[in-house]
């Protein structure tokens, strides 16, 4: 029971950096009927911005230390951070260490920049292309942008703890009834199921309840008609792609504490990203919610010994049985439309 | 710079111009032509430096290959020589090797044994390259040795350390200086019994393909000789990148130690879930839980940031080291690019040095010739302590270092503290040890 | 005559002679001068180009014809392989069965998974074969070892049976793949004056075999059945208003596609008897749609062009590194040569993927009909006066194929 319970988080938690990342995908190409390789590498360049705050806070100058001697025996250069010497230790410490947090103040505006220049410098000309053509040309833009971040800071993981407030772990058996530290979660995991779960509903809602959200959907469904009632519909396109890689950033920013970042961790997360949009059905943002979710929580359970002892290897390949099972029963996955990337 | 690339090729070529200019047409099947495979005819030798340049081992790739040019430099006769000078050899005399300046060639493995090959198979065909060197998973390692017997050429092993490379899949011209996981177990084992006590049950997660498995067995072999138990032993998938779902389940069992036979990104992975976990702050049966990483890589276990601290594991060399090889090789290293050298630069430095030493000696570039002078020789001043290259496997014997996190590192190459040199006589094993069995050596192949 | 008309026998005849001519072509660069380093007329490249062409002919089959955009095919890729060294580990060195069980096991494999994944079309379809494919690698990589000896790769030893063969040579080696006889990496090597030319028995069993594909492919492009093909992709509701039912005929071209895929497969492990379960990876199946989309899909001879450009990007410009760069440059001032070099430095060695990279976008953005468009857009400039727009439909995309819309 207890293990169930675990691996119910365990696939939640999972499932918000899915749905979070599919969430954009899906947005992307409901809106501008663009397929965006370049998605998961909007992700790892959000994950980036976390790296480069931090790094930035940690710009040092270097006084020498003659008591102590470095690997060539020379006097140890010791690095002080500037901040920390400008507000005190105290305050540049804390400054340091909620630099996770503070990314997201900075990954905002960047990713929603990213996200302009993107869609106005490349993927409007690609809107009356064959979606081969698109699939190509944001495959090979991912490509460039991992291998510029991979010259900037290196092909290793680089470690961006979570501040220190957020480092132990809760119990949660203690709360249910259970022994206790039997069913304990990292509080920064739970801190990310929260975020997805805020940034879903905000995304949700600004579609639902703004203006500008309806124009959109309606957009989304008969562009032709909307345009026809004399809608810029272009201008609020190119508005939801900077959200779009807005959301995919700010899960790459919180997803740092959780495994260090490095250059390909958005190819890692594309292929499952686009089983989980397709899953979900392509341009249905519930879908890729749901999809998201589903698959996270599947996988979780996949990986427990009970059933990799039944089925072995069951763990290698879940996510893909789950998907061809279900668009062999569903057509046009969970929630998808008639027609669209059919043909 | 004034070093323009001269390959043999090259050379060979620019004579023949000047002499005839017309076809000269040569067959270069089995025993003809030349005596073995690229044999160097010009003023320079050709070596092939295969490393990682892409993919997620490019950094370990872009230190070894450092330590490559190093290498080369040191026999060409610039810098301060380095290990050179505390080598117990003294065959090398600066000038090259066998009088001949060495060149070299570089390509990219991709960390995939295809590619690995082909890069391979490129620098033999058509740089010429006498030996093949590098290399950072055993796939590839074990991938392109097998190469190399087909083509002829001597293939010296950088950071490769499944048992198979010298067990299963050894070969008569490959070469492994690095140790191998069946060390790691032997040299792990004593220390962790003495830190943790003699009653520990274990849990292992593994890396699902054969390094992982190799690993996993020598470690469980060597810790419940011991006394340990082992309580699970669960494999992940390699392409796991979130280890929740394999944590998890620890907390259910009475296991008090987790062992993470992974590597690389598998490994800082891992290892920072765990802690995430709150593994670290656990007590089970009284005993405080614990975790440990048998082969650590410090270039990568730096994406794991403070959570290694006080984590045991074992590498095949440190720079800490306090013997005048290593040191040499820290001063001339550390000098030339401004930070200390992995454990993998060390490996490829040393695999370079021993190489050319042993042309020196056989007096000949000839696979053959140079495979003999390298099988039971036994050397020193290369760090490790005396070292052995056994013949019968072509795997070195040497001292393994258990390592642990360091609690204040004073900078941040100072990660791992050296707490054991573990004696060579305490990790070696038989040639036929079942772990190392199946598979021959085969005989030595000079190709052409 | 052979069915073919005219202009389709002078490309045949173009591509036959570029490719038997290879080792000429491809060895433009004296071996001793510094531009040598972009030669690719060595053996196991031009293998390379030859074997990854197949594959791209044979991918295209499928998708140019009937724009079902696959992203599983390295699979076949990968299981003709597996095949072909288990035939050298059991029955004999000999390529010819390799080759054909190859073939035939891709066949079967990419029956199986055609059968299920044509059932959905567009990007569903795309997404079936890779999750496919994707299985089979994370198989093949641990579950399977046994059978695919996981990381490490499928490999021959010396104790393997070969039952029409020796398990190993007089003095002890593992022995090579022959074609009855003739040692596929024999090497002849010609020099004229400053040029080594390798002409090698492996290279031209692979270049045969890819004519007699690219032959293969042409009578199908050109044939009722191709046409059959083309109409899937422009309509297929329309196709099964008028009572035809277009499943078996895409099943038939996913089959004969997989059987190239199987093919190339086989031939690869006959060069270099080895099979990795990388070649099954997602970033397999990728390259070949990037070969075949770069080169100019639904084309004859873009596919092969595609693949000789990736593979050359691959192979050559990952090789390098700051050394050749300054033998490059050394005849600057030292200040200049410098400069040059840490320009330069970033796009090649280990910089060769933010190149790859960069052309791909160029190429999309510029030549939407891949390299192929390019090459008619330089000969258009040259006859410009005459040349009405009305040459081979195959060789002027107009209608870009729509994939997956």
């Amino acid at each position: 029971m207890d293990a169930i319970l675990l691996q119910i988080l365990n696939g939640l938690d999972k499932g918000s950096a899915y749905a979070l990342i599919a969430l954009g995908l899906t947005l992307i190409f409901g809106t501008l009927g663009v397929v965006n390789f370049a998605h998961g590498a909007l992700f790892m360049i959000g994950a980036f911005c976390a790296v480069t705050l931090s790094k930035f806070l940690t710009l040092s100058f270097e006084t020498v230390d003659p008591t102590k001697t470095d690997f060539l025996g020379q006097p140890l250069k010791v690095k002080t951070p500037y901040v920390e010497a400008w507000f005190g230790p105290d305050f540049g410490g804390a400054l340091i260490d909620w630099a996770v947090p503070l990314s997201i103040l900075f990954a905002i505006p960047v990713m929603i920049t990213v996200g302009f220049v993107m869609e106005r410098g490349l993927i409007k000309h690609f809107y009356k292309r064959p979606h081969a053509d698109q699939i190509l040309v944001t495959f090979g833009l991912a490509i460039v942008l991992q291998e510029i971040i991979k010259q900037v800071y290196g092909a290793n993981p680089i470690p961006t703890p979570a501040p220190d407030a957020f480092r132990g772990s809760f119990d949660f058996g203690v709360l249910l009834g259970f022994d206790p530290s039997v069913i304990i979660y990292p509080y920064w995991r739970l801190v990310y199921f929260l975020f997805a779960a805020v940034i879903i509903g905000a995304v949700f809602a600004f579609l639902q309840f703004t203006t500008f959200g309806m124009v959109v959907r309606a957009g989304m469904a008969d562009r032709e008609t909307v345009g026809l009632l004399g809608i810029n519909i272009d201008r609020r396109f190119t508005i939801m792609f900077g959200i779009a890689a807005a959301v995919a950033g700010l899960a790459g920013v919180m997803y740092t504490p959780i495994n260090s970042p490095n250059y390909h961790m958005g190819m890692d997360f594309l292929v499952l990203s686009f089983v989980v949009v397709v899953v979900g059905g392509m341009g249905s943002l519930p879908g890729a919610v749901a999809a998201g979710f589903l698959l996270g929580i599947l996988e979780s359970f996949a990986s427990m010994n009970e059933i990799k002892s039944l089925i072995p290897g069951i763990d290698q390949i879940i996510i893909y049985l789950v998907a061809i099972v279900i668009l062999l029963t569903r057509p046009r996955g969970l929630m998808g439309r008639k027609g669209v990337m059919e043909d | 710079m004034s070093n323009s690339k001269f390959t043999r090729r090259g050379v060979l070529k620019t004579g023949a111009v000047t002499g005839a200019g017309l076809a000269l047409p040569t067959i270069f099947t089995a025993s003809s032509a030349s005596a073995f495979t690229n044999e160097p005819t010009g003023a320079s030798v050709t070596l092939g430096f295969n490393v990682p340049q892409t993919g997620p081992y490019a950094d370990e790739g872009a230190d070894e290959l450092r330590a490559y040019e190093l290498a080369v430099e040191h026999l060409n006769g610039g810098g301060d020589g380095g290990m050179m000078n505390t080598f117990s050899s003294k065959a090398l005399q600066g000038n090259g090797i066998l009088g001949k300046k060495v060149e070299y060639v570089t390509g990219d493995t991709q960390t995939k044994s295809d590619a690995a090959r082909a890069s391979a198979k490129s620098m033999i065909e058509k740089d010429g390259a006498i030996m093949i060197t590098g290399g950072s998973s055993s796939g590839v390692a074990v991938a392109v040795q097998g190469l190399c017997q087909e083509a002829g050429v001597i293939f010296m092993a950088g950071l490769t350390h499944s048992n198979d490379t010298t067990g299963k899949d050894k070969k008569a011209n490959g070469f492994r200086h690095f140790f191998n996981a069946y060390m790691s177990g032997a040299a792990l084992a004593p220390v962790l019994a003495k830190m943790y006590g003699n009653d520990r049950k274990a849990y292992h997660l593994t890396a699902d393909y054969t390094w992982g498995w190799t690993q996993e067995e020598s470690i469980v072999a060597a810790t419940e000789a011991l006394g340990w138990t082992t309580v699970n032993t669960v494999k992940t998938p390699l392409a796991q990148t979130d280890f929740s779902a394999y944590i998890t389940p620890i907390l259910q069992t009475d296991a008090d130690v987790l062992v993470l036979n992974h590597y690389g990104g598998n490994m800082v992975n891992s290892l920072t879930n765990a802690v995430q976990f709150g593994l670290r702050d656990r007590i089970v049966n009284g005993k405080q839980f614990e975790i440990v990483v048998p082969l650590y890589s410090r270039l990568m276990a730096r994406g794991a940031g403070e959570n290694v601290k006080g984590i045991f594991g074992s590498t095949n060399w440190h720079w800490s080291l306090q013997d005048a090889g290593s040191q040499a090789f820290v001063k001339s290293f550390g000098t030339k690019y401004g930070f200390p050298p992995s454990q993998a630069a060390h490996t490829c430095y040393v695999q370079t040095l021993l190489y050319a030493d042993a042309v020196e000696r056989a007096g000949s570039f000839n696979p053959c010739a140079v495979a003999e002078a390298l099988e039971g020789y036994d050397f020193d001043g290369l760090g490790n302590g005396p070292t052995h290259y056994r013949a019968a496997d072509h795997q070195c014997f040497k001292d393994v270092l258990v390592v642990r996190g360091k609690e204040n590192p004073t900078s941040e190459f100072d990660l791992l503290e050296v707490v054991e040199v573990t004696p060579r006589a305490q990790v070696e094993y038989a040639p036929d040890h079942p772990m190392f069995a199946g598979g021959s050596l085969g005989t030595c192949n000079p190709g052409a | 005559m052979l069915g073919l008309d005219k202009k389709d026998w002078t490309l045949l005849l173009i591509v036959a002679v570029l490719a038997l001519a290879a080792p000429f072509i491809l060895n433009p660069f004296p071996a001793g001068s510094e531009l040598a380093q972009f030669n690719a007329g060595y053996p196991d490249l031009m293998q390379r180009f030859a074997i990854f062409g197949i594959f791209a002919i044979g991918f295209n089959i499928l998708f140019g014809l009937t724009g079902y955009l696959s992203f599983g095919h390295a699979a076949f890729l990968g299981v003709g392989s597996y095949s072909a060294v288990w035939m050298f580990k059991l029955l004999s060195m000999n390529v010819v069965p390799a080759i054909l069980l190859s073939m035939v096991v891709a066949a079967l494999f990419s029956l199986l998974i055609g059968f299920v994944s044509l059932r959905r079309s567009g990007i569903y379809f795309s997404i079936l074969t890779l999750a496919f494919a994707q299985m089979s690698f994370n198989l093949a990589y641990s579950v399977l070892t046994p059978i695919t000896n996981g990381e490490t790769g499928l490999q021959l030893t010396l104790d393997d049976p070969r039952i029409l063969g020796a398990s190993a040579t007089a003095d002890g080696s593992i022995p090579v793949t022959n074609l009855f006889g003739l040692e596929m990496r024999s090497t002849f090597e010609l020099e004229i004056g400053a040029w080594l030319f390798q002409f090698n028995a492996g290279y031209y069993l692979c270049a045969v075999i890819m004519l007699l594909a690219f032959y293969a492919a042409m009578r199908i492009f050109r044939s009722p059945f191709g046409i059959m093909l083309r109409a899937v992709k422009s309509n297929q509701q329309r196709m099964t208003y008028t009572g035809l039912n277009p499943r078996p005929y895409t099943l038939a071209a996913f089959v004969i596609s997989g059987m190239y895929a199987g093919l190339a497969g086989g031939l690869m492990a006959s060069m270099d008897p080895l099979a990795g379960a990388e070649r099954m990876q997602w970033t397999a199946s990728g390259e070949v749609v990037l070969m075949t989309i770069l080169g100019g899909a639904g084309t004859l001879l873009g596919p092969v062009l595609g693949a000789g450009f990736i593979k050359y990007f691959e192979n050559i410009f990952s090789k390098i590194n700051d050394n050749v760069l300054h033998g490059w440059f050394s005849f600057l001032p030292d200040g200049l040569e410098d400069l040059l070099v840490s320009i330069v430095h970033p796009f090649v060695g280990k910089g060769w993927h933010l190149t790859l990279g960069i052309l791909f976008m160029l190429v999309v953005i510029f030549l939407p009909g891949g390299l192929i468009e390019g090459g008619q857009r330089i000969v258009r400039l040259f006859r410009k006066k005459k040349a009405p727009r009305g040459e081979d439909a195959d060789h002027h995309p107009k209608e870009t194929p729509h994939v997956a819309e």
